[in-house]
């Protein structure tokens, strides 16, 4: 899993199926001093995130599907948690 | 999930069986200002993209789910076409 911070929305009417009633979120990767780090993903939200919340996500097939709640949907991404707050010691 | 932009279609004709019939299009993910991001990549459609539309493209095993049951050999697929994105 990864940290993230939610940066917007994506509308799309024209999609497959399986994404019917989800919410596709743009999410930035982040260390944990919250730098960007990558390039923005697409996530689907199970959490009901927003915009500018630090989330926690998965960048995998499998877990994605099962956060969607959907078998066989074709997703690689998803935001499962928002972050209350990161405690690192050393 | 990328958000990417089409910009061509490839044409072949001596493919994988589990590949007939199916629109596969060059596209160039693109980051939340549009602007490029990385490398450009081959993915199959299963939307029905055109070249010049934003779409959003899955990464992996996933890309071929539209497909079932057909196993189709791909890592890469097009699941949607944008009509916005919103920044926060």
């Amino acid at each position: 899993m990864t940290l993230a911070r939610v940066v917007g929305t994506v509308v799309a009417t024209h999609k497959h199926r399986k994404f019917d009633g989800a919410k596709l979120l743009l999410v930035q990767p982040i260390t944990l001093d919250d730098q960007p780090r990558g390039t923005t993903l697409l996530a689907v939200d199970s959490v009901g995130a927003g915009v500018h919340e630090k989330v926690l996500i998965v960048i995998e097939g499998r877990a994605a599907g099962e956060a969607l709640g959907r078998k066989g949907a074709p997703v690689d991404a998803a935001v499962i948690g928002i972050v209350d707050s990161v405690d690192v010691s050393e | 999930m990328q958000l990417a932009k089409v910009i061509g279609d490839v044409v072949v004709t001596r493919k994988d069986d589990n590949l007939s019939g199916i629109a596969l299009l060059v596209i160039q993910p693109i980051d939340a200002q549009g602007a490029p991001a990385g490398r450009t990549l081959v993915a199959v459609d299963a939307v029905g993209a055109g070249v010049g539309e934003t779409v959003f493209f899955v990464r992996g095993k996933e890309a071929s789910f539209p497909f079932y049951p057909t196993e189709v050999p791909t890592d890469a697929g097009i699941v949607g076409i944008v009509d916005h994105w919103d920044l926060g």
